[in-house]
């Protein structure tokens, strides 16, 4: 036993000393690996432009179940937060998590290493920044799509409705067969809001024509939304827009598919410019979030010194935070585009006024 | 004789360690690959555990549904079954406490007790429909289980979303006060980790599955059931009975996990589009523990240790957390392969210990 203790050591010794020297090796190469994650490259290389006035400063993310990479808003916040620390210098880091309970942990890890900001991405995210926020008066959090009361959280929310109803106007002048399908994640408020809107604005250009919707109950469930948009498209719809995150990628899976096999099908993406991800032969156009402006400008806001702690910001129209992406000109005409325009400065007067959810 | 025993529980007490080592090496060299420091990693991960009270408290939190589903799986398998269905079991052991929770107002000395045992029983009896199944009508647990997960998930999102929503939350109203089984100035102490009395119901579990199956008539009838199911009725021993007892033992076991996430983690019940996964470790996690009591609570402690401190490493090294869920991966996929580890002790030590003198 004596010599196999002996050899044992003797080979975790050897493996040490290995990993150690690797490890050194890494350090020096970490820049210029390009496998190397965002914020390792980051924080060894100095801010390449703008002013650096948030150098000292430290943001941070929590994600939802979804996942960093989900195509979808907590992809979109990320790049907020990236352009942020581009633009400022300012350090930035995220924690994905892996279930309900991860939340908090996530959100007070950072709290705990005196961050300077901590965004909770999303709506399920609420209860644990509301814990967080209480528990830790001096700490600064914020949220997205939710309403936080307390007095270091800043609560941001977007009128979806609004840019749906944009989307739906695109949705209800493009259709051929007037079936239009809709793919929801969760039935929370925030997805109410786009359904009701889309809703409204398909009936608003083209009455007759019919919204089939469908809920799938998750966002990161990509199988149960390529079997809804299955579903849909076989009841005869040609256009689904969904507002389901990662589930949302399963209905751009059967779109291709659907193509691939000789049917014009289209999908009208969410959050972010989805055509860049999923190309422009299924994607009409996307009902874009600006989730990452809004991240952006409240972290800069943080670094100026103007955190709107404790103030609920509804971003809409106006404030250029939802709508349709420069590209949707590819497959939307000219014609649509200018009714779109059209209904835009509508809402923002304050001449329609589209339904939305609480 | 003597001395072949003293060899054998020697090496099995090495192939453990060992497992976990070859594990973290095999981890290491991934994230080298990735470009990643791993050493930088794995120390982040020990901080993250260790590093202060909180997150000890928390992964105290992350173990104690791990112990209940290991030692539920693991008593289905001692009595010769196959319950995959920890994870409906202990869904609906969060539906039984919730409900209880949610629309009851008792004193707690009756309200917090009733909770459990209204959980714990649903999860038993969630049990007992497989194992009712198996007896009276010899359809595979395996099949029934897997089934009867969905079932209770999808029963548990309706009986939230329509009896117990909080409007415009996507989750059930707070758990009565009452009713919460939280301990209040053990988590203070801890930094506002959330310790709850379930991790002593837990260890009470682990001598309960000790007692029960070694010390009882009725647990050496279920173990020789599950030995040999024919010599067990030879014996006089009602097999079918012992079937649904021990579907219901297991089934209680997983509800208690459930009951102790909803009473002490949460203090509500979210619609969730799938599984937590709880239930499903309970299965590796016997496997690690190797259907014994005191393993299954080191192989839930290993496992809920590594989740838990994954986030440290995604924290403190910047490793993204897909390759650390390859590293998890690989540390449990030796462990569960002591058949490689014992091939292995003998390839490479094989020849030494023929001349040691023994």
């Amino acid at each position: 036993m004596k010599k196999t203790t002996k050899i044992f050591t003797g080979l975790m010794l050897v493996a040490s000393l290995a990993l150690t020297a690797c490890g050194a090796k890494n350090d020096n190469e970490g820049a210029a690996s390009p496998i190397a994650s965002p914020t390792a490259t980051a924080t060894e290389s100095p801010a390449a432009t703008g002013d650096t006035s948030g150098k000292d400063m430290k943001f941070s993310m929590v994600t939802d179940v979804g996942g960093v990479n989900d195509k979808s808003f907590n992809q979109s916040a990320w790049e907020g937060l990236q352009k942020l620390e581009k633009d400022t210098g300012a350090s930035i880091k995220y924690l994905e998590s892996k279930e309900a309970a991860n939340y908090l942990t996530n959100i007070n890890q950072f709290v705990r290493d005196q961050y300077n900001l901590t965004w909770g991405i999303g709506f399920l995210m609420g209860d644990a920044v509301k814990d967080a926020a209480t528990k830790n008066p001096d700490a600064k959090l914020a949220i997205i799509d939710n309403v936080v009361d307390a007095p270091n959280v800043a609560s941001i929310t977007f009128a979806e409705n609004e840019g749906s109803f944009l989307v739906g106007v695109v949705a209800g002048l493009t259709t051929k067969t007037n079936k239009i399908g809709f793919v929801g994640g969760i039935d929370i408020p925030v997805i109410k809001r786009f359904e009701l809107g889309f809703e409204a604005g398909v009936k608003a250009v083209n009455p007759n024509a019919e919204v089939i919707k469908n809920y799938t109950g998750a966002f990161d469930k990509a199988d149960l939304g390529k079997a809804a948009a299955a579903s849909i498209y076989n009841d005869g719809a040609d256009i689904i827009f969904h507002a389901a995150g990662g589930t949302g990628n399963g209905v751009f899976n059967e779109a291709k598919e659907r193509l691939k096999a000789g049917k014009k099908v289209w999908v009208i993406g969410v959050d972010k410019d989805q055509s860049l991800e999923f190309g422009d032969d299924v994607t009409l156009t996307s009902m874009l979030k600006r989730v990452d402006e809004a991240v952006y400008r409240v972290s800069k806001d943080m670094i100026d010194g103007k955190f709107p702690a404790g103030v609920i910001t509804t971003l809409g129209l106006k404030d250029n935070a939802v709508g349709l992406p420069e590209t949707s000109s590819k497959n939307v005409s000219k014609e649509i585009l200018d009714k779109v325009e059209e209904y835009k400065a509508k809402i923002i007067s304050g001449e329609i006024t589209v339904p939305t959810a609480q | 004789m003597n001395k072949l025993i003293k060899a054998f529980t020697k090496d099995s007490a090495v192939v453990p360690f060992i497992a976990i080592v070859l594990g973290l090496l095999v981890g290491a060299v991934i994230m080298l690959i990735g470009g990643y420091d791993p050493l930088l990693a794995y120390r982040s991960l020990l901080d993250k555990v260790f590093g202060n009270p909180y997150d000890f408290g928390e992964t105290l939190t992350a173990i104690t549904p791990l112990v209940f589903t290991g030692l539920s799986v693991a008593f289905a398998f001692r009595t010769g079954l196959f319950n995959i269905g920890a994870e409906g079991q202990y869904i609906m052991g969060m539906t039984g406490a919730t409900i209880i929770g949610v629309s009851l107002h008792l004193p707690w000395y009756i309200h917090a007790p009733l909770a459990v045992i209204v959980g714990a029983l649903f999860g038993g009896c969630w049990g007992m429909i497989a194992g009712y199944l198996k007896a009276a009508r010899g359809v595979n647990e395996v099949i029934t289980t897997i089934m009867l997960n969905w079932i209770a998930l999808h029963l548990a999102n309706y009986i939230v979303n329509d009896y117990l929503l909080e409007p415009g939350k996507g989750r059930s109203y707070m758990v009565d006060p009452s009713a919460d089984v939280t301990i209040g100035w053990l988590s203070r102490t801890l930094d506002d980790a959330r310790i709850h009395w379930g991790m002593f119901f837990a260890l009470l579990a682990v001598i309960f599955f000790y007692v029960f199956l070694w010390k009882t008539k009725q647990g050496y009838e279920l173990r020789v059931v599950g030995h040999n199911p024919d010599a067990a009725k030879y014996a006089g021993i009602n097999v079918n009975r012992g079937v649904v007892k021990a579907m219901f033992i297991s089934g209680t076991l997983a509800g208690l996990a459930g009951v102790f996430q909803v009473l002490g983690v949460f203090l509500n019940q979210a619609v969730t589009a799938s599984p937590t996964g709880h239930g499903f470790d309970g299965i590796a996690v016997a496997l690690l523990g190797g259907n014994t009591p005191v393993g299954v609570l080191l192989g839930a402690i290993l496992f809920g240790t590594l989740s838990y401190g994954a986030a440290g490493m995604s924290f403190g090294a910047d490793v993204p957390p897909e390759i650390i869920r390859i590293v998890i991966g690989s540390v449990i996929f030796f462990v569960a392969a002591p058949g490689i580890i014992r091939w292995t002790i003998k390839r490479v030590f094989g020849k030494k210990r023929k001349g040691e003198v023994i």
